[in-house]
């Protein structure tokens, strides 16, 4: 007798743990061959909401971190993903029917993305921040410091597309919201497992699954959101759309851009989401 | 020293420190030529405006000094013609050489300095005082500062802002300016734009259009080449026909958060590049070990400083309990010694509030923190009869929660606050939706570090305040705004 396989229940991930959608809605999602796989949990306007308030309630702990520890955390979730590699590379051939060598490369890009950004972590600052020779008597210095929480809509890659676009974001001390992929969403819930055993704190990732139309509104016009990346939002008018909403309280915005994936990232994927702050004292006897 | 008991208007004619009298020092305006009207600056050339035009006043007698043109939809599109034609052979030419013309802008400032002061004073209602020692040779800091870097644009983002390290201008600049330092402002906006070789088309406030056409006269002076920098002067609509213009690749404003918020929204959906210098409600912390006289001097350069016209002003005192009393005391019998009045005159502190809408939202704020509860206070001091003014106020008994407490009043108005933890410090600072600047006083170090790393706020002023230099970074955080302006941070704005 054949044994029945043990199907997984793909949730969302919100403040470290992996709730359904509070709305009770899902959504299906078909595999490259157009079978079912399974049904993703369709998050709605509250669970956007409730993965702000973890994103904030994470950002004070996980700014206040020192650049160091940011740095190996985001190096650990590297090494969670190469023992993982096998099940991602599974997960994008079924997914996405992808060739083995297309699977290996990007989950290859994916792991290796994580570790470049993990060395930025206490680079960035001495990069990006500045001894400013003043005329007068005052020691002055500008260091970069995180927006806060950022609302992410993630392209449609699954695996490398999340990562490139959240790595840069925590690495810096912002937390985020991110709106997975909205035809592959799967990938990017198990990506989450890999977070969430990853000594990322719950919350400084906060991953929903579902449609972009309809969660990104929320969070583009959330007013305890300070950033707010578009890349993953393919319609030029709801892109418009949300950066108008995004407007309300003066989001740092980062509009849609074609982007090759596998490039080695420029640092503005960082510093959109950076904040410079200058302090000034006297200097004398 | 002088005691509280003794009433005021007695005091001020016994207690030897404000008997004192000072005999009137009035800058002479004869170095100014003022011309009785004046039209928009566009390819190199004072041309008229189509608009129906405006006057512009001077605030501290409602003398009406000049008659200034108005930019229509169709002027500023000539204006942007101007600088797109004029781009092509600007952003092409060598560093070296667009830095020598800066360079040339920065000495021609330093040389008409007076002039430029004296005008700003007429125009705006700032004391001469701050005009001539602060706005104009930080105007010509500036222009020297950025001229440097025209020929080292490759040091300035080695890191490549598109992992190319190869910047380039990004066109044209359509740059919007309020009318607190109206000059000061221009450069901030024009010197690093022309820099990085961009073109501009400049509105300055309408309620402060003069130095900015002086400004135009020096680019002839400098022969700057016909187009690179263009002059529209009117109000709002002609500030939006900027900004709004399709042919406009980066906006660059400074003004309040509503204002700013619209800017963002209309450039939603396009390629253009926005920076936003905007409104601030900035915590001036003072603690318990502070330096208490070079903490009240502090204060009242935080708040008094250009009537309080200033986006990072220090308009919230965060005072700890254990000290407030003695504080306010010694804060009270030096803002008795301010001087207000004819802002020309040497001797004076604080000059005139910039226009009546100003003066009037100024009133109006103040009323509300009446009705609210808090404790107002000024010292005695006789205003003129014309013009438009305020006296230094500051409010005692505010909460968080008191409009006052929230609001940007951009006047000569301080709303007191106590607190008895720095923690609480702290949140109470940050509890704002903006985010400028703020100001610790205290003389221990590892608190200012501490505090200072944990304020919410783009420039953080330690035992100093309201501290400006062209290498300096300046911006803010949250709804203050987004980008930086001045040092290296200031070209990131400019260059793609």
């Amino acid at each position: 007798m054949s044994r029945a396989d043990i199907r997984k229940t793909y949730k969302l991930y919100i403040g470290g743990a992996f709730p359904r959608s509070e709305s009770g809605r899902s959504f299906m999602v078909e595999d490259a061959k157009g079978a079912f796989w399974a049904n993703a949990s369709r998050a709605s306007r509250k669970d956007a909401r409730d993965a702000v308030k973890a994103a904030r309630a994470a950002f004070g702990g996980w700014s206040g971190r020192t650049a160091y520890n940011r740095g190996q955390v985001v190096y650990r979730i590297a090494e969670v993903l190469e023992g993982r590699r096998d099940q991602f590379e599974a997960e994008l051939r079924r997914s996405e029917g992808v060739t083995p060598a297309k699977a290996r490369t990007s989950v290859d890009a994916s792991i290796d993305r994580l570790v470049w950004y993990a060395g930025w972590a206490d680079k960035i600052a001495q990069v990006t921040g500045a001894a400013n020779p003043v005329a007068g008597p005052y020691f002055n210095h500008s260091a970069p410091e995180p927006s806060g929480v950022i609302a992410v809509a993630a392209p449609k890659d699954p695996l490398l597309g999340l990562v490139s676009v959240v790595a840069p974001v925590i690495t810096t001390g912002n937390t985020c919201v991110v709106i997975a992929s909205e035809p592959h969403p799967l990938t990017s819930i198990t990506l989450a497992e890999v977070m969430a055993t990853s000594d990322l704190p719950g919350g400084v990732v906060n991953v929903l699954t579902g449609s972009v139309p309809e969660i990104a509104p929320w969070l583009a016009s959330h007013m305890d959101v300070n950033g707010l990346d578009l890349t993953g939002v393919t319609d030029p008018e709801l892109a418009r759309e949300l950066e108008v909403a995004a407007a309300e309280n003066l989001k740092r915005v980062r509009r849609p851009a074609e982007e090759d994936l596998l490039a080695t990232p420029a640092l503005d994927r960082m510093t959109t989401f950076l904040e410079t702050k200058t302090v000034w004292h006297p200097m004398g006897l | 020293m002088a005691d509280a008991e003794v009433p005021q208007r007695t005091r001020s004619r016994t207690d030897p420190a404000t008997a004192f009298t000072y005999a009137p020092a009035p800058e002479s305006r004869a170095i100014v030529d003022l011309r009785s009207s004046y039209g928009l600056f566009i390819d190199g050339v004072f041309v008229d405006g189509s608009g129906s035009g405006f006057k512009t006043i001077n605030p501290a007698t409602e003398e009406v000094l000049a008659q200034v043109a108005e930019a229509t939809e169709a002027d500023v599109d000539r204006a942007v013609r101007a600088a797109r034609k004029a781009f092509r052979s600007w952003s092409r030419m060598k560093g070296s050489e667009r830095g020598k013309y800066l360079f040339r802008i920065a000495r021609i400032i330093q040389e008409r300095a007076r002039e430029l002061a004296v005008l700003e004073s007429l125009d705006n209602g700032k004391p001469i005082r701050e005009s001539r020692d602060v706005d104009v040779p930080t105007v010509a800091a500036h222009f020297f500062y950025y001229a440097g870097w025209a020929d080292k644009l490759e040091f300035a983002l080695p890191e490549g802002r598109n992992g190319g390290g190869d910047p380039r201008p990004l066109g044209v600049a359509g740059q919007v300016i309020p009318w607190n330092f109206p000059l000061l402002m221009l450069a901030w906006k024009i010197a690093p734009a022309l820099a990085c070789g961009n073109t501009v088309v400049l509105k300055p406030a309408e309620t402060t259009p003069l130095t900015a056409l002086l400004f135009a006269e020096i680019c002839q002076q400098a022969d700057l080449p016909p187009g690179v920098v263009n002059i529209v002067t009117g109000a709002g609509e002609t500030g939006r026909a900027v900004v709004g213009h399709p042919d406009v690749d980066k906006v660059a404003f400074t003004g309040s958060t509503e204002v700013g918020r619209a800017i963002a929204r209309s450039v939603a959906g396009t390629s253009k590049k926005v920076t936003l210098e905007l409104g601030g409600k900035a915590a001036n912390i003072v603690f318990d070990d502070a330096p208490i006289d070079q903490a009240v001097e502090g204060i009242v350069n935080g708040i008094f400083f250009n009537q309080g016209h200033v986006c990072c002003a220090g308009s919230r005192l965060l005072v700890q309990e254990s000290i407030a009393e003695d504080v306010l005391h010694r804060l009270k019998r030096r803002m008795k010694t301010l001087r207000v009045g004819d802002p020309l005159d040497k001797n004076t502190d604080i000059g005139a509030i910039n226009s009546a809408e100003q003066l009037t939202r100024i009133r109006e704020l103040s009323e509300i923190g009446e009705q609210e509860g808090a404790g107002r206070w000024s010292p005695a001091c006789d205003l003129p009869d014309r013009g438009f003014w305020f006296p230094p106020t500051i409010f005692t008994g505010v909460s968080q929660a008191h409009r006052i407490a929230r609001e940007e009043i951009f006047g000569p108005v301080l709303s007191v606050i106590t607190f008895r933890t720095p923690k609480e410090a702290v949140e109470k600072a940050n509890n704002t939706p903006y985010g400028l600047s703020a100001g610790i006083w205290s003389d221990k170090g590892s608190r200012i570090l501490w505090v200072a790393s944990q304020l919410r706020a783009g420039v953080v002023w330690s035992n100093t305040f309201n501290r400006f230099d062209p290498a300096s970074p300046f911006g803010g955080y949250k709804e203050s705004g987004y980008g930086r302006e001045g040092g290296r941070h200031g070209l990131e704005g400019y260059l793609r």
